[in-house]
């Protein structure tokens, strides 16, 4: 292994790039958008050219990199990857440049929907390219940190961008929106820094997860450390009931920043679930499980049957994502090597089935100038590229089988149906009312007699083309071939299952046979 | 010290004290300079008065600073000086480089020329005609650099005095001078004068509760040695309630002088009141003061002791804690806003007291230090942001702020977030630094009502930002005036919270080492 420092030099490069674009003359706008796209693009290429170097069955983190942060507090600058961080920044890595292209005309016009006859407010080009290259940094740092404290910075610092990119280019309710998220999350995290607070005062006066791992707690504890984290990222990942802020922001935020936000940032929460309640707390994951699993299954249930409710695309797309989640903590904690290694690449999988979704409503909106699902119809005459974008990845979100997240599902499902039948007879409803939602808006906004205001609609440009085809390509080949995927997941998860001291029940599926 | 009651002492009786000139050198040197600025204030011509107060009170400050530094450097075994009235240790010079670093900031502002912060003559009666023939002739107010060197210097004895006596003279040579400073804005005198009125009734009101339980105690140890209160303490000896009666009293007065619940009332109505510079410099220097005199009254006089003051100090913190954040946000007024913050503030500091640990005395340094810089930059933006008829103060007045100059209102939000403890800023590091020393300490509750107040805190930094960012400006909204001198100040502030966020280690290591040799006795 080379000893470049290749996870700072991708926290670097956007960090340093959100100074420069922030810092670009006004009315130079071209210039920060193309600076900014080049910037995320060479950090997707770079960050691909460290995957490659990645050895699947090798040591547990790769391309580590230690230094000492802050030595009174036993802080490390401390980054490495194991599989499932590795293919979480590169999601993200895909994502940013994308977003930013479909974000290229519209970030200082539409926040998302404007209320008729109101002129929305011009905003600042630069900042909102600089606020994504910011977010890029932290999302990077977030995911490659092996030091609690450093996680919980990158955690807690990641919210300021996204206040700002809800408050400053969203819609009408922007405001209410950003105050609301922020406070939901602030709150999380502040529970998890007494927690993290508590960790040090009882571990080894360190951070480094290398060495918490062998930490002796006692079981009550662990119990409430445990749950000082889980709260943090039930809120980030959301899990009913702490999950009323997403709609909101989801309501509000533009379509780009809601590809990062729902997309990558949410993960944050089941990530962590995954790597630090469950690896520094495994008595008390198994204490806490019942109750998990029996939340994820409502979220599941409960995030749905309001997706079919909503009556606005980007609140709708953000309700499917609360169930989606639900089928992701469902997957860790019910902690077999399928759920797991299908949580894991559920997240990705999701990122990039919810991304294009939101990309296309992005589009959608645009056109249009309103997000209300009624606001359509009969698109799919007028624009078939556009409406055959929506079709695809309205069928990633209901799990059609050749699409990616079919196979994280299915494995989700049988993972827990290994363990806890229950829960996975209940949480296989999800699916079906996963088809009643999709369809129904597919058939509401694309089918039917075209509408007044959409007739004049054009199809996909090529820049809009150029976001979103990549993004399909990417769900159909790992629908069909998600080997490689999993072939760098497995072996954390079962690092992760070792901590945790469970092994998978001794009827399990073969493993091989739960692959398609 | 009983040697010479019997007879009438001749003057070779009393014997002369011991005073260790070269270590009471910054205290010395701040005094000398308010001195010599009176004596400025006599005989200067007018016109010449601001040009000779401004570098002789930078100087004067300066050298102090640098004394302390080298005194700090020296490394000698650190000792209690003047007949043990004044300790000379690492957390006191620590406390006072903070203060003297702090009035520097802090003289850049109040010496802002362009502003006018101050009224002409405080004599004059508001709207009579002597005001107005004041201000026509021009006269400009140079009082308060004397003034404000008094302050200092009272601010720099009070964390060192070692006695009670002593402390309680350097409370009195603090606050006199800042009720007289708070009395002197420019506009909204009325204000400005009900403000001063306030502080120095109430301020009284508190030295008299200082004074009484320095009594008490004296009573209780035969002493107002600090290191002999605990002694006598420590052995048992009797006399429990005139003990605790001294302590609960002696805590009333510098507990108001914090500002923590329930003797905060004054500081929304003072910190609105007062001019905004002199707000800036209470809010940092005199917190800075009162808490390292705290410090060192639980730390050193009351250590033996803390089984009996500490649940009265948790529910004093909770209280605090509580009440500034909860009542913050109801605010309109951006000024009183960041007065309840300070109290909220108080209440995090009080954790760190609370733990009564090596790491809870560094972690307090710190967060001092930390805020301390934080909150001047702050009110030096409030002083930038002006109506035709001064600052513009009220919160939808700010409104869109960010719009027109985004880089002080992005400065501003910074402040806000370093305040509401977002990491990477300073806030972040201190606030971890006392509450990981309070949970070290057993005091977990405290900590997870601490982590409850900041969020409710974050809500209303939050608004502050919402109106600032989110909201479109009025076609009259206030201007935003820069001068050199101000902005010098709000950069220091922005540098510093930036610096103690990502790169506190250097800062850590010395309060670490300051608290690791602790005050002397």
């Amino acid at each position: 292994m080379n000893d470049f420092p290749w996870l700072s030099v991708l926290i670097a490069v956007p960090a340093v790039g959100a100074l420069l674009v922030a810092l670009l003359p006004r009315g130079k706008d071209e210039l920060a958008k193309r600076v900014a796209l080049g910037l995320s693009s060479l950090v997707a290429v770079l960050a691909f050219v460290m995957a490659a170097g990645f050895e699947t069955g090798g040591a547990r983190h790769q391309f580590e990199e230690t230094y000492d942060w802050i030595p009174a507090f036993g802080v490390h600058w401390a980054l490495g990857v194991d599989g499932v961080a590795l293919t979480l920044i590169l999601m993200s890595v895909v994502l940013v440049p994308l977003v930013m292209l479909a974000s290229w005309n519209d970030a200082e016009r539409y926040g998302g929907v404007v209320a008729e006859g109101e002129r929305a407010p011009a905003r600042s080009v630069k900042g909102y390219f600089a606020l994504i290259l910011a977010l890029e940094a932290m999302m990077v740092g977030v995911f490659a940190a092996t030091d609690v404290f450093l996680f919980y910075v990158f955690f807690e610092a990641m919210l300021v961008p996204v206040y700002f990119l809800i408050g400053h280019y969203g819609g009408p309710q922007r405001s209410y929106a950003a105050v609301k998220f922020l406070l939901y999350s602030l709150l999380g995290g502040l529970l998890m820094l007494v927690a993290v607070i508590a960790l040090y005062v009882q571990g080894p006066n360190t951070f480094l997860m290398s060495e918490l791992g062998d930490l002796d707690l006692d079981p009550t504890v662990a119990k409430w450390l445990f749950l000082g984290f889980f709260v943090a990222f039930a809120i980030k990942a959301p899990m009913v009931p702490l999950h009323t802020w997403l709609p909101d922001a989801a309501g509000q935020a533009p379509a780009g920043a809601l590809v990062l936000i729902v997309g990558v940032l949410d993960k944050v929460g089941t990530y962590g679930m995954m790597r630090f309640c469950l690896e520094l707390f495994p008595e008390a994951s198994k204490w806490a499980t019942p109750v998990v699993v029996t939340f994820a299954v409502i979220s599941v249930i409960y995030g749905a049957i309001l997706a079919i409710g909503q009556v606005d695309l980007k609140r709708l797309v953000a309700y499917t994502s609360i169930s989606h989640f639900g089928f992701i903590v469902l997957g860790i904690f019910a902690m077999t090597s399928q759920g797991q290694a299908g949580a894991a690449l559920y997240m990705v999988n999701h990122g990039f089935a919810t991304g294009a979704l939101f990309l296309v409503v992005g589009f959608l909106i645009v056109r249009r100038g309103s997000a209300r699902v009624d606001a359509f119809g009969g698109v799919q005459k007028v624009a078939p590229l556009l409406a055959g974008a929506f079709l695809i990845s309205g069928l990633a979100g209901l799990s059609l089988p050749g699409l990616a997240p079919f196979v994280s599902e299915f494995l989700v499902i049988i993972g827990t149906f290994a363990r806890y039948e229950a829960a996975a007879v209940f949480a296989a409803l999800g699916i079906v009312l996963a088809a009643i939602y999709i369809l129904w808006m597919y058939q509401r906004t694309m089918n039917g007699p075209t509408a007044e205001a959409v007739a004049g609609f054009k199809d996909l440009s090529r820049r809009e083309l150029v976001v979103i085809a990549p993004i399909l390509a990417v769900i159909v080949a790992l629908g069909f071939f998600p080997k490689p995927a999993l072939d760098v997941i497995d072996p954390s998860v079962q690092q992760t299952l070792s901590r945790v001291q469970m092994s998978d029940p001794t009827t399990t599926v073969a493993e091989k046979g739960a692959r398609p | 010290m009983s040697a010479g009651v019997q007879v009438i002492a001749a003057p070779g009786d009393i014997p002369a004290p011991h005073i260790e000139y070269g270590q009471l050198a910054p205290m010395l040197i701040v005094f000398g300079v308010a001195v010599v600025g009176v004596l400025v204030e006599a005989f200067v011509g007018r016109s010449w008065r601001y040009r000779v107060q401004v570098p002789l009170a930078f100087a004067g400050l300066l050298a102090a600073l640098v004394w302390t530094l080298v005194l700090g450097l020296s490394e000698k075994p650190f000792h209690v000086a003047a007949m043990g009235a004044i300790g000379v240790d690492a957390p006191t010079l620590f406390l006072q480089g903070t203060i003297l670093v702090l009035a520097l900031v802090g003289l850049l502002l109040i010496a802002e020329r362009s502003a006018a912060h101050f009224a002409a003559q405080a004599s004059a009666l508001p709207g009579s005609e002597a005001e107005q023939a004041g201000a026509a002739a021009g006269i400009r107010q140079t009082e308060l650099f004397p003034l404000m060197m008094f302050a200092v210097g009272g601010m720099l004895l009070f964390p060192a005095a070692n006695d009670l006596l002593t402390m309680f003279v350097a409370l009195e040579v603090l606050s006199l001078p800042l009720y007289l400073l708070c009395g002197l804005a420019r506009r909204r005198r009325l204000l400005s004068q009900e403000a001063a009125v306030k502080y120095f009734l109430l301020g009284a009101f508190s030295s008299a509760f200082f004074l009484y339980g320095t009594a008490l105690l004296y009573g209780f140890a035969g002493s107002v040695r600090l290191s002999d209160i605990a002694e006598q303490a420590g052995q048992g000896a009797g006399g429990e309630p005139l003990l605790l009666g001294g302590i609960a009293l002696l805590s009333v007065g510098l507990l108001f002088k914090l500002g923590a619940a329930p003797f905060h009332m004054w500081k929304p109505d003072v910190y609105q009141g007062a001019p905004t510079p002199i707000t800036a410099l209470m809010a940092s220097t005199t917190l800075v003061a009162a808490f390292g005199a705290m410090l060192r009254v639980y730390y050193v006089g009351f250590e033996t002791l803390r089984w009996d003051w500490r649940p009265t100090m948790w529910g004093v913190a909770i209280l605090t804690m509580l009440v500034g954040a909860v009542i913050a946000v109801t605010q309109t007024d951006v000024k009183r806003l960041l007065a309840y913050s300070s109290i909220a503030h108080a209440g995090f500091l009080l954790t760190g007291l609370v733990a009564t640990s090596r790491e809870g005395l560094s972690g307090s340094l710190f967060y001092l230090a930390a805020y301390g810089f934080t909150t001047l930059g702050a009110f030096a933006v409030v002083t930038m942001v002006r109506d035709p008829g001064g600052e513009a103060a009220h919160l939808s007045r700010w409104a869109g702020l960010g719009k027109r100059s985004p880089l002080l209102a992005g400065a501003f939000a910074f402040f806000l977030l370093a305040m509401a403890g977002i990491p990477l800023t300073s806030g972040f590091t201190g606030k971890f630094a006392v509450f990981s020393a309070a949970v070290d300490g057993g005091a977990t509750p405290l900590v997870i009502v601490g982590v409850l107040a900041s969020a409710i805190a974050a809500f209303f930094y939050v608004r502050v930002i919402v109106v600032m960012f989110f909201s479109e400006p009025d076609a009259d909204g206030p201007a935003v005036v820069v001068s050199p001198t101000t902005a010098t100040a709000v950069a220091v502030g922005l540098a510093v919270t930036v610096v103690l966020g990502v790169l506190p280690q250097p800062v850590l290591d010395l309060a670490g080492e300051a608290a690791a040799q602790m005050f002397v006795r």
